[in-house]
């Protein structure tokens, strides 16, 4: 009768546990390259320049 | 019965694992003091290094850094100038991979934070852009 909740706690306390320790084991690739491309839109300006780019693209050469 | 509610228990508490760690994965911390300040220097530096990507002078390396990829584009009298865009440029982006890092609490992420950057400077630098690929430079 008790062996169903402390069941359920281990479970949850190993799941949790194992969360975290792949958090500090992995890098991030795809939180670090969605961080990567904010801030190349703002050191660019794509964001800005988006609607109205300052030269067409091909037009050089 | 009792089975059944046990494996329900137990498949709640891994899909809450799961929750808790595609949350914690979602989004990396870019907002801070320090890291803002960069992308502002950045951000104003790009004014002037902008052409000379475009002449070709500079190109963007495979290190995450700016390279002065053909001083003969650039008149002799510019080229002090321009080595110290790169060299201003290139610190804030040190700063700024290492910085990042630290505002997540990975300092030893540094160097995959510059291997993330790297990629997508190359990525969506603009055509007629030299990028430096694992065979060398080519022009986008």
């Amino acid at each position: 009768m008790h062996s169903a909740p402390r069941l359920a706690l281990c479970a949850m306390l190993l799941a949790i546990t194992s969360a975290c320790v792949t958090i500090n084991i992995y890098f991030p690739a795809a939180a670090a390259e969605k961080a990567a491309d904010r801030i190349i839109d703002e050191v660019w300006q794509l964001r800005d320049n988006a609607g109205q780019p300052a030269r067409p693209e091909g037009a050089a050469q | 019965m009792k089975l059944v509610s046990r494996l329900r228990v137990l498949l709640a508490a891994l899909l809450f694992s799961l929750a808790g760690h595609a949350a914690a994965q979602n989004n990396l911390e870019i907002n801070t003091p320090a890291i803002s300040a960069l992308q502002k220097s950045m951000q104003q530096r790009h004014a002037q290094l902008a052409p000379l990507y475009a002449s070709g002078a500079l190109g963007l390396a495979r290190d995450g850094t700016v390279a002065l990829r053909d001083a003969s584009s650039v008149p002799l009298a510019q080229r002090g100038q321009i080595n110290a865009l790169v060299s201003a440029e290139n610190a804030d982006r040190a700063a700024l991979y290492r910085e990042i890092a630290r505002a997540n609490g990975r300092p030893e992420w540094e160097a995959d934070v510059r291997a993330t950057f790297a990629q997508r400077w190359i990525d969506r630098a603009q055509k007629g852009w030299w990028v430096q690929g694992a065979g060398g430079w080519v022009q986008k």
